[in-house]
């Protein structure tokens, strides 16, 4: 079975983020990136599947700026086979119906059995680029999903829905499933795998400009507060007294 | 026209839908655009009838067999359907789990973008939508011609603004081919052991706590104020906590007293399952941190420090 993973890199979980001159993005100076959360659970999935078919290969795909490739080496590292890299330079400039356009171009050249990606990115938050992708390759789809069962010729796969409820679907192949976080226990790459890595295929395709974007995103800025939040100030201890009285005499519940 | 596209599961509403419609119906007076709705399933009969004592122009009952139990095939094509038919200038969801699933696929049979988990929609029309787990907004304009989707997040529009009247009913039966997606029917996990729906404390802890060998730490906290504890859901990801301790959109839905959120940073995704606490604490050493958007009472600071200091003043209170 050959199984696509799109993988993103996001900037690390604690950034400080400061706005960009233009105020159109954030300043990506001084920020380390990181593989998105749920992406890394989905490449998890992928390895695991494979390795319990004891066949199939596993490939890597991101859109990203150059340092992005170094998501993917990690990728490789812990096991994916070869990797696809389109090179954007500013991805933030794309929208979501844009960046699945180049990822499913870059997946129609392979015809996958399966596609995985996250459920959400870090960063744009849209929650859409899998469900698109599928849309364009013309393949049925599920999201949130927390466990993929393997059948002849089809799958069944367990839907996550809200409020701790759950429903199994089955589709046929191929498909293309958006994985939630928490669905397997992520691997750490071995130093062999790291080693093996910097030999395995990386594939570098330009991304092409496209036509026409969807929306354009006009300015990006921190959010108005509307709460009066009472800030507890000083050291520590200060803090915490002051909390206690709080807790004693307007929450009333010491 | 504006279409707001309601969300109804085993004949009971989504009660986000509501907040749609709201939303739908502000839009439109602000737009002067007329407001109908749109309800899908088998069977829906009653649901349309509520619907149709709101004040909106036009209820559509989408009725099929095939939409007994939803599946993304089937309705993407009932809706592509509608709006193809209809071409309203807005179509509006709630942003749900299932509009997720299905709402980016309608909008590529469409030719469009769907405006995803939108909090505010502004003139133009300009849409805002969160960045960074709510860090950031942004404004967003689409560049395509109408019809615009939209999703709106939970909160965004509020239920009890809704107005009630009348609006005729239609019935459609859409042309469905099969599904490929054969759903069976949703369940509970067997059944929670921890129900912190009843819990008038609660200390909840996120990923600030950083490694596992952290979490007594806030289990001495939790312990201190007789309260239960809860997680963010990467704490229960990673196994550190059992799933049945998550607050949020796929976890618990709490409202205790007191909720006291330790390190943990705010996502819509927590957010909905803690903001109806009668008071909101917060613990975090980024003072923009978009939990304390909610909090009543903030403390900007190390929960290694501030955490056992707490613990510590409750118990010589108690004391
Ligand atoms: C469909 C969907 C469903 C989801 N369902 C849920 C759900 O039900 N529940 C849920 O919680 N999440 C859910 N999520 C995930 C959610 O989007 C967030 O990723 C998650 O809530 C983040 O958890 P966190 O705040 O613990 O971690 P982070 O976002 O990493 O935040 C950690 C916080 O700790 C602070 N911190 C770090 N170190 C310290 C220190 N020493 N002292 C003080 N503060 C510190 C940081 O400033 C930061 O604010 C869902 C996501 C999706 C897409
Ligand atoms: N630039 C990208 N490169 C690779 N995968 C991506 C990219 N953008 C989005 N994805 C995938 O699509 C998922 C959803 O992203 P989003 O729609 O932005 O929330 C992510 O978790 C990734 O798996």
């Amino acid at each position: 079975m050959k199984i696509i993973v799109a993988i993103k890199q996001v900037p690390a979980r604690d950034s400080q983020l400061r706005l960009n001159s233009a105020a159109k993005w954030i300043d990506e100076e001084d920020l380390t990136f990181e593989i998105n959360e749920p992406d890394a659970y989905a490449l998890e999935e992928a390895l695991q599947l494979k390795e319990k078919q004891g066949a199939g290969e596993v490939i890597a795909l991101c859109l990203g700026p150059e340092r992005a490739g170094s998501t993917l080496r990690e990728a490789l590292a812990k096991g994916a086979d070869r990797a696809i890299h389109i090179v954007c330079a500013h991805p933030e400039t794309l929208d979501p119906l844009a960046i699945a356009n180049l990822l499913a171009g870059a997946i129609r050249t392979e015809s996958p059995d399966l596609v995985l990606t996250g459920l959400q990115s870090d960063d744009l938050g849209s929650g859409q680029t899998g469900v698109i992708v599928a849309e364009l390759l013309g393949s049925s789809h599920a999201t949130n999903i927390m466990e993929v069962l393997l059948q002849a010729d089809a799958i069944r796969v367990k839907r996550e829905l809200e409020d701790g409820w759950f429903q199994y679907i089955q589709m046929p192949l191929p498909a293309v499933l958006t994985i939630q976080s928490g669905l397997n226990r992520l691997r750490y790459a071995t130093l062999m795998g790291i080693k093996k890595a910097k030999t395995k295929e990386m594939r570098i395709i330009e991304a092409e400009t496209l036509g026409g974007q969807a929306a354009s995103l006009d300015r990006i800025y921190p959010p108005d507060r509307q709460k009066q939040t009472q800030m507890l100030t000083g050291t520590a201890k200060e803090q915490a007294v002051q909390l206690v009285e709080k807790l004693r005499f307007e929450m009333r519940v010491l | 026209m504006i279409l707001v596209v309601m969300e109804q599961h085993a004949g009971a509403w989504h009660k986000m839908s509501w907040e749609t419609l709201a939303g739908g119906q502000q839009l439109g007076k602000a737009m002067g655009e007329p407001v109908a709705a749109a309800v899908l399933g088998e069977g829906i009969g009653a649901l349309a009838a509520e619907l149709a004592r709101k004040a909106l122009d036009k209820v559509y009952a989408i009725e099929h067999a095939q939409l007994a139990l939803y599946n993304a095939d089937g309705y993407t094509a009932a809706l592509a359907a509608l709006i193809g038919q209809l071409q309203p200038t807005l179509v509006l969801f709630p942003h749900t789990y299932q509009v997720r699933d299905f709402g980016p696929k309608l909008a590529t049979r469409l030719d469009r973008l769907l405006l995803s988990d939108v909090v505010r929609v502004m003139p133009g029309p300009v849409f805002v939508r969160q960045l960074f787990q709510g860090k950031l907004n942004a404004d967003v304009r689409p560049t395509t011609a109408a019809p615009h989707l939209v999703s709106l997040q939970a909160g965004a529009y509020r239920a009890d603004t809704l107005v009630a009247g009348t609006a005729p009913i239609e019935t459609i039966t859409p042309a469905l081919e099969a599904s490929r997606q054969q759903p069976e029917a949703p369940f509970r996990e067997s059944s929670r052991a921890v129900d912190l729906t009843a819990a008038d404390l609660i200390v909840s802890v996120g990923r600030g706590i950083k490694e596992a060998d952290n979490l007594p730490l806030v289990e001495e906290l939790a312990k201190a104020l007789g309260a239960e504890l809860a997680a963010s859901r990467p704490i229960c990801d990673n196994g550190w906590l059992p799933m049945e301790r998550q607050v949020g959109s796929s976890g618990q839905t709490v409202a205790p007293k007191v909720y006291l959120a330790v390190g943990i940073s705010g996502a819509i995704q927590h957010l909905v399952g803690m903001k109806g606490a009668k008071a909101i604490v917060a613990i975090n050493k980024d003072p923009h941190a978009p939990i304390f958007e909610v909090a009543d009472y903030g403390l900007v600071g190390d929960l290694f420090e501030i955490v056992p200091a707490l613990t510590e003043e409750i118990r010589k209170a108690k004391a």
